[in-house]
Order: C-alpha cells, then sequence, then structure tokens
C-alpha cells in the first residue's frame, strides 16, 4: 500500500497549490526539508549576528530613552532567533547541529550585518533601513508554506515595526539637528543604502533558488520584486528626512509607477557573501567566544537539573 | 561539546476566561528554567498571565498519514448539526 514517490511528491504538491500548509509530521520531499533547514536556519543565525553591530552601541546610546529601546530592540532580536531556531528544529536537526554550522562557517547570515556601526546615527539607519528591508521580506513569509515558520513570521512582524520606526526616530532627530548631526545621518544613508538593497539577494536572472522556491510558496515574490517594493517605499521616507539616497540613477519611472535605481555593486555583495567583507572575522570571533566562554554554564545547568531530578526521585522512593 | 538541553513546548494564557495556547518551543535544562525562558522569549510584551511547559518527548501525536481513517468518519456525519433538520422558518428561538 506504500505509494511511490512521484505520488507523494504530486499529493504534496497539490496540497501546497490548494494553499494549505505543511506541518512538521507531514510527507514532505527531502529537498523540500533540505530547503527549508537552510532557509530558516540562514534567517535564525541572521538574527542573531545581527545583534553583534547594535549591540555595539547599547553603551554609548546618547540618552536613557534610546538605550532601552535599543536594548528592547536587540533583545527582540535575541527572541526572533529562537523562534526561528525552534522552527527549524521541528524538521529534525538540532539546535547545537545548527550552532555548529553557524560556528564553523558552513551555514551562512545576512551580509549585511558584515558591516560596522561607525558612529550613533548607524543605529538609525539600520533600524529604519535594514529592519525595513528586513520587514518586506518578513510579511511575505507570514503566508509561507511550512506552518512552523510561517506562525514565527507572524510573531516577528508584529515585533518588527517598533524596530523601524525607533531607527527612523532616530534619523528624524539627527536630520533636523545640527548641520554635524545631519551630516552624520546622511554618511550613514550613503553606507548603509546599498548592503541594504543587497539584502533581499542576488538579482532575479542568477538566483537559483528562486524557482524552486515560488513553487513550494516558500517565497510568493522574487528577489527583484521585494527590491523594488523596498525602493518605492523607502525613498519618499528619505525625502521626509531630507536626506539624499546614494543613487545617481534614482528616477521616477512614470511609465512604470516604479522608481528606476542604479546599478548594485554585486561584485561586494559576493565578497561580502565569501567571507570578505569588513567585520566577517570578527562577528564570528565574536560569535565563537560567546559559545565557547557559556560552555561551562550550559553544562552547569544540566548538572544541577540532574542532581534536583536525582533528589526528587530519592525522596520519591523513601515516601 | 556536552549534552544538549532538552526541548520544552510553551503554551500561554493570554487573559483569564481565554484556554492556554501553544505558542513555540524552546531549550532549558529543568522545568523552573523553562518557565522563566518563555517568560523572556514569548512574553515580552504582556502576552500572557501564565504559562504551562511540557517537555516535548512528553507529547504523543497522531500520525498524519492516518488522517483519513481518525478524521473522515466525522466527514459524512451532517445529522451532528443543527442545519441537518428540516423546520418550519416561522419557528423561533431554536
Ligand atoms: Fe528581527
Ligand atoms: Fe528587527
Amino acid at each position: 500500500m506504500s505509494l511511490n514517490i512521484e505520488q507523494l511528491e504530486k499529493e504534496f504538491q497539490d496540497k501546497i497549490d490548494r494553499g494549505e500548509n505543511i506541518e512538521p509530521k507531514d510527507w514532505m520531499p527531502e529537498k523540500y526539508r533540505k530547503t527549508h533547514i537552510r532557509q530558516i536556519s540562514q534567517h535564525a543565525h541572521s538574527e542573531i549576528i545581527g545583534m553583534l553591530p547594535e549591540g555595539n552601541w547599547i553603551t554609548r546610546a546618547p540618552s536613557l530613552r534610546r538605550k532601552v529601546a535599543l536594548l528592547a530592540k536587540v533583545q527582540d532580536e535575541a527572541g526572533h532567533g529562537l523562534y526561528l531556531y525552534s522552527a527549524a528544529e521541528t524538521l529534525g536537526i538540532s539546535r547545537d547541529e545548527l550552532f555548529d554550522q553557524l560556528l564553523t562557517g558552513k551555514a551562512k547570515y545576512s551580509s549585511i550585518f558584515n558591516y560596522p556601526t561607525l558612529s550613533w546615527a548607524d543605529i538609525g539607519a539600520i533600524g529604519w533601513l535594514v529592519d525595513g528591508a528586513a520587514i518586506i521580506n518578513q510579511v511575505m513569509l507570514t503566508r509561507t508554506s511550512y506552518g512552523p515558520y510561517a506562525r514565527a513570521m507572524v510573531r516577528i512582524c508584529k515585533e518588527e515595526s517598533f524596530h523601524q520606526r525607533q531607527g527612523y526616530e532616530i534619523m528624524l532627530t539627527l536630520s533636523n539637528g545640527t548641520e554635524a548631526q545631519k551630516q552624520m545621518a546622511q554618511d550613514s544613508l550613503n553606507r548603509w543604502w546599498w548592503p541594504s538593497l543587497m539584502m533581499f539577494g542576488p538579482p532575479d536572472e542568477v538566483s537559483t533558488h528562486t524557482e524552486q522556491s515560488m513553487k513550494w510558496k516558500i517565497k510568493r515574490k522574487t528577489n527583484d520584486e521585494l527590491r523594488q517594493q523596498f525602493v518605492d517605499i523607502t525613498v519618499p521616507q528619505a525625502e521626509i528626512l531630507g536626506l539624499t539616497v546614494p543613487d545617481p540613477d534614482l528616477k521616477w519611472n512614470e511609465e512604470r509607477a516604479h522608481y528606476d535605481f542604479g546599478e548594485i555593486n554585486w561584485d561586494e555583495f559576493w565578497q561580502v557573501i565569501k567571507g570578505y567583507g569588513p567585520c566577517n572575522k570578527e562577528r564570528m570571533t565574536t560569535r565563537r567566544k560567546s559559545w565557547d566562554e557559556g560552555e561551562w554554564v550550559r553544562d552547569a545547568a544540566v548538572a544541577h537539573a540532574e542532581k534536583k531530578a536525582a533528589r526528587r526521585a530519592e525522596l520519591k522512593k523513601a515516601v | 561539546m556536552k549534552k544538549e538541553w532538552p526541548i520544552w513546548e510553551v503554551f500561554i494564557r493570554s487573559k483569564n476566561g481565554l484556554e492556554h495556547r501553544h505558542v513555540g518551543s524552546l531549550h532549558a535544562a529543568d522545568e523552573t528554567m523553562a518557565i522563566e525562558n518563555a517568560r523572556d522569549v514569548y512574553t515580552r510584551r504582556q502576552e500572557g498571565v501564565s504559562i504551562w511547559v511540557v517537555e516535548s518527548k512528553h507529547i504523543t501525536a497522531s500520525n498524519p498519514d492516518n488522517n483519513g481513517e481518525m478524521f473522515e468518519p466525522a466527514k459524512d456525519k451532517a445529522y451532528r448539526h443543527p442545519t441537518f433538520y428540516d423546520l418550519p422558518v416561522e419557528l423561533k428561538h431554536m
């Protein structure tokens, strides 16, 4: 009575075409499982590594108001990482394996987090642009076909909007401040604009995963569609700030009803992905250090739990 | 690498009067830590007034491969629903 693989695959695809979600114990093609482990874990790693560039400014936030907001945001990102690791684990990979893939460099994370945060304005630009770009991707993913991933995304999206607003407020304050502050905001936009556009991944014509991902409803829009959406939303926001988007080719196209924008430097993108970005080494070193230095704490917690359980068992026997 | 902390499933009651709902999972060394972690991970914005945690390995789930025999028998039992019964339209409050 065992169905052959083609039948199973067809039923699986029909289910997705009908708009049904796939849940952990459902049958799924091995490639669907693997693709999800890769994508969800990459996403989780990005949330965790993403805490580092912002964490860099927590102690130097210019006011208590800014400091509590930044702390809360970075804590949220830790939460996002945890939701996503849990979602990945439903596919039969352990948390330790996931960490190991990150720490050995086998797994990737978003290349944006390999850029340095040089000024306070960068915290504004990250919230506005990086979280802004992430939101566009994540809103799409709330309707992704794999149930646990979609549910994690719903939770994440609810939390993201404060991230972007706190970032934009920082930019707004600086833009309305002294000439030096405005300059700082502009400089920050100059440095973060292009890497933010790269966050949507390589252009559609070279993106190897897009077609299958669309068929399985992992993605529902292509990289280029999402990127265009981001540009269209963000350019007017830059205008409100009175800042200039660093792209001489940026122009509203009446006919397309979209902004045209300049060529992205894909060589830079691939360099950063391959590990040659400004902060790749630093990020990985920091992450490895905290994992290694936390080992005794993890072990002590296990030892304590085991001792407590043993004592409880003994008490029960005595009764 | 030593032992991994076990996985716990987390259930949260968002306010009294509502049931606990599954919200996700997390790792913790024991039940006390599981509750504390659940508080930090799943209720940072007052999402709950009560938390249940249960170690994932204690959950028994039905097998989706058997969904046919499990759930389809209920499909053709329309008489379990009020709309199955033909009653006059003048009839009120029933
Ligand atoms: Fe996030
Ligand atoms: Fe965020």
